[in-house]
């Protein structure tokens, strides 16, 4: 098994900038998931660990050894693409033995990891079709398992998911995340789904205008956001613009209890206040407590096994969602009170 | 960072003289530029150096017999500012750029609606345009003389249909010449506006009919504005082609009506005058080149 | 709708009939049975047929026009292959120049290219030589296969090149196993093209050699100013007959359109 370390990372291009300062520890058979909007810079990212780019400034470690000048070829990572870039001029059997064949395996061997790969990815006896007669997800398959054909250090995957159907794209998340751990392979995986990076990744490292902004496990990234472009990327959040008072906060007038105020806000400062959806409770309209908002419903999305209710309160939209057996049966136009949990409520740096 | 690409239009379309898209780094090193030495010192050679000579030899003196002397004077440049030459000069120019219009002009409306047809259909005309394309401009010149005889010609036809009265010989003549000019640059100008009609995605016309136009306005006023700079392109190229044609004005036309090229060969092969014949190219060159610049400049303006 | 597919019909079938007539001709008198220039041909027979073949004349026009055609094709890809590869593999200040250049040969004014290659074979001594003439065609054609292999590599995509290497493969192994049988067709194709421009070619050949090494245009032309035959018309024929098998073989692996230039 093998890690890797990026130390001050960071690629311009001319005077555009790209990558900046990425620190990064990937530890011996975890799959880390980099995950941002287009045009972060995580493809950027992988693709100088890959070898495919150089940086401007920083190294590329593996395993205590500094690869950063080693061109891609030697540095023996797996990679995945996006468009998965098999050869079309080849059969499958020989797309999986390229890498074999390069370093002049002999034929017999060859033939025998090929199938032994094919097996992994649960496709055997395909080594002779050609790759235009394979379905999407089965030419995924061969993708991963030419890529793993070579006993890699690393499996680089860049957005390998995107061309499928969501169907067969949550399938295939699962059945990469159970060969990964079955492999124990260090893998890093490249993605703007974050359904995908929550399925799959030990830890996930959130890429935001050309830096990481948060590194943690799924769960840390989705409870405890590190600031708001977390909080607004990572699922539906309700973001209330607020101000600090005293223990908790004031938002629209009215006063909310919070379980914590972040450290070096003072009273009165800036802040935003954050309350994911399913916490949120509709209730039938009363006088206003303590975490309790009167609101009007403006929409109802009602998708089957959740049901959406959008409410404004003053100007600011809030968005519920629940089972429906837990909520009240509302319509547009109806006057409800919200409620929020002060536990729920995450205080942000504006 | 990776994207498909797209592929980039043939040698015969407009942007062709825009190299292709690098993506790479820059090659470091002797190593790296080993590739590009041969090539580079290939067209240096045998391309950038005959043409300095050619340049060098149109200020050279001529002595009788076929020799010259190496010398800097402007005497084959005065030489060519002669009624006769600069008379050749002006009917070069105005027969190649009639050519031109009339290829384009014909060209336009068949390309465009070749793209419109099947791709069986498109397979075979292209395959037979091609091979119209290999026919010997000897072979041309030599047909439509034939086709264009008193003896054994088209006016043979006619007088069997009863249009006309008696057989005429219609070549050599400018018309027969005009013509064979369009006929051996026709192909050329289908291949080079090909790749643009093809490109031109059908929702703009479909949306133009759907607005009220008929076929031909549609033509008019949205395919023909759309294809302007491959149409400003084909132009050139047929112009410049049609200039350095040296068979079919001496098969087809008449000796008033033999061009610059014709000239310059007989000043090269038959008078030994290498410098004058050197002194006409580059002037033909120039008034090229220049015409080609205006071109631009204006269909430029007209874009603005 | 009905007048438009006739007036189009019409329009398309104007324009065969004129770029077909001159074939009509040439197939017309190639068949002619007498020696005189008859057309439409009396007596069919394909006796000029055989004389091409028995003609040493003809036949050594047509061995030399073959020899320069297919050396010149060669030397043509030979130039155009590392340049294309090298505009495509890096990134370089001077791409625009060195493509310019290769393009320049084709898009001058023919006369004035070939003008060149006189003073420089008479400079150098070459003149009249057959080799003269290879290269001089060699240099002139280029830009097919430079735009043709260009666009061959534009097809390749990154991500496999990529792939390839990440893979193990170095500069040379991604030429091999990738580049190579990627743009294969195209450099057959390149190849035809000038093959086929080579062999129809006249004021360059002329210009280089036309007194020492007599081509076919060349000695069609004199046996137009010098002495009329039939032969020269079977020759043509012939060499349509070799162009729309090459194009028409083209066409059929699929790849014509896109070569010329259809996504």
């Amino acid at each position: 098994m093998h890690d890797l370390r990026l130390e001050g990372v960071a690629k311009t291009y001319g005077t555009v900038l790209a990558v900046e300062q990425v620190d990064l520890h990937v530890r011996a058979g975890e799959l880390v998931c980099f995950l941002g909007p287009s045009g972060c810079g995580k493809t950027t990212l992988l693709r100088i660990v890959a070898g495919l780019e150089t940086p401007s400034a920083g190294r590329v470690v593996v395993d205590g050894r500094d690869i950063t000048p080693l061109p891609s070829h030697r540095r023996e990572f797996g990679m995945v693409f996006q468009s998965l870039a098999l050869f079309g001029h080849l059969g499958v059997g020989e797309n999986i033995a390229y890498p074999l064949r390069i370093r002049g395996v002999p034929a017999e061997r060859r033939r025998a990891r090929v199938e032994e790969l094919l097996a992994l990815v649960r496709l055997p006896g395909v080594a002779d079709r050609r790759v235009t007669q394979l379905s999407g997800g089965q030419r995924q398959r061969i993708a991963i398992a030419r890529a793993l054909a070579m006993d890699p250090k690393l499996l680089l995957l860049d957005e390998p998911l995107s061309a499928l159907d969501a169907k067969l794209r949550e399938a295939m998340q699962i059945e990469l995340r159970l060969l990964q751990q079955r492999l124990g392979i260090t893998t890093i995986l490249v993605t703007h789904d974050q359904r995908e990076a929550m399925t799959m990744a030990d830890r996930i490292v959130v890429m935001g205008n050309h830096r990481i902004q948060q590194v943690g496990t799924p769960l840390e990234i989705y409870r405890r956001p590190a600031n708001t472009f977390v909080a607004d990327f990572i699922g539906t959040s309700n973001l209330l613009p607020a101000r600090v008072a005293g223990t908790g906060v004031r938002f629209a007038g009215h006063p909310i209890a919070v379980a914590a105020l972040p450290p070096g806000l003072s009273e009165g400062a800036e802040a935003t206040l954050l309350v994911r959806p399913e916490e949120l409770h509709v209730l039938p309209a009363a006088a206003p407590g303590p975490n309790r908002l009167p609101a009007t419903v403006a929409f109802v999305r009602d998708v089957g096994s959740l049901v959406e209710v959008h409410v404004d309160c003053g100007d600011t939209r809030l968005v519920t969602a629940g089972l429906r057996k837990d909520q009240p049966a509302v319509a547009p136009g109806d006057t409800v009170q919200v409620n929020l949990p002060p536990e729920a409520c995450l205080v942000l740096a504006a | 960072m990776t994207t498909t690409r797209e592929p980039q239009p043939t040698m015969t379309s407009a942007a062709a003289v825009l190299p292709p898209d690098a993506a790479g780094d820059g090659p470091r090193g002797l190593r790296q530029h080993l590739p590009v030495l041969y090539p580079a010192a290939m067209l240096l050679v045998f391309f950038v150096v005959p043409f300095g000579i050619m340049l060098a030899f149109s200020f050279f003196h001529r002595v009788q017999g076929g020799f010259y002397e190496p010398a800097f004077e402007l005497d084959n440049y005065a030489r060519f500012l002669t009624p006769l030459f600069v008379s050749a000069l002006g009917f070069s120019i105005l027969l190649c750029g009639l050519a031109a219009t009339v290829c384009v002009a014909l060209a336009l409306p068949f390309t465009w609606l070749l793209g419109r047809s099947s791709v069986r259909v498109q397979t075979a005309w292209l395959v037979f345009i091609l091979s119209v394309l290999s026919l010997s401009e000897v072979i041309v010149g030599f047909s439509w003389s034939v086709l264009l005889s008193r003896s054994a010609g088209v006016s043979n036809l006619l007088v069997a249909l009863g249009l006309a009265a008696e057989p005429a010989a219609w070549s050599p003549s400018f018309p027969a010449l005009l013509m064979g000019l369009c006929y051996v640059s026709l192909p050329y100008a289908v291949l080079v506006l090909y790749p643009s009609v093809v490109r031109l995605p059908s929702e703009i016309t479909e949306a133009a009919r759907t607005l009220g136009a008929s076929p031909v306005r549609t033509f008019l006023t949205v395919v023909v504005p759309s294809l302007r700079r491959a149409v400003v392109a084909t132009l050139i190229l047929v112009f410049v082609f049609t200039l350095g044609s040296y068979l079919l004005p001496q098969l087809l036309g008449q000796p008033q009506h033999w061009t610059l090229s014709v000239l310059i060969t007989d000043q090269a092969v038959y008078q030994s005058n290498v410098p004058f014949a050197a002194a006409i190219a580059v002037f033909l060159m120039l008034v090229s080149l220049g015409l080609i610049g205006i071109t631009l400049l204006l269909s430029e303006r007209g874009r603005a | 709708m009905r007048g438009e597919v006739l007036l189009k019909r019409l329009f398309m079938g104007l324009v065969a009939a004129f770029l077909a007539a001159p074939l009509v001709v040439v197939a017309g008198v190639s068949l002619n049975e007498k020696r005189r220039l008859l057309f439409p041909p009396e007596g069919l027979s394909l006796n000029w047929y055989a004389a091409l073949f028995a003609d040493e004349k003809w036949v050594a026009a047509l061995r030399n026009s073959g020899t320069i055609a297919v050396l010149a094709a060669l030397l043509s890809v030979s130039i155009a292959l590392p340049l294309a590869w090298f505009l495509w593999r890096y990134r370089v200040r001077y791409a625009r120049a060195l493509f310019a250049l290769g393009v320049a040969p084709f898009i001058l004014p023919p006369v004035i290219t070939a003008l060149g290659f006189l003073v420089f074979w008479t400079s150098v001594g070459l003149y009249g030589a057959m080799g003269a003439t290879i290269v001089s065609h060699g240099i002139f054609f280029m830009t097919l296969p430079l735009v043709n292999i260009s666009l061959g590599l534009e097809s390749i995509e990154r991500e496999t090149v990529e792939a390839a290497r990440t893979l193990g493969a170095d500069e040379r192994a991604v030429f091999r196993t990738v580049v190579l049988p990627g743009i294969l067709p195209y450099l057959v194709s390149s190849f035809a093209f000038v093959f086929v421009l080579s062999i129809n070619e006249y004021i360059v050949s002329y210009m280089v050699s036309g007194f020492t090494v007599e081509t076919i245009p060349i000695k069609i032309f004199n046996s137009l100013r010098y002495g009329y035959t039939p032969i020269m018309a079977v020759v043509a024929v012939l060499f349509v007959a070799v162009s729309f098998t090459v194009f028409g073989l083209m066409a059929r692996n699929g790849r014509l359109l896109r070569i010329l230039g259809r996504h």
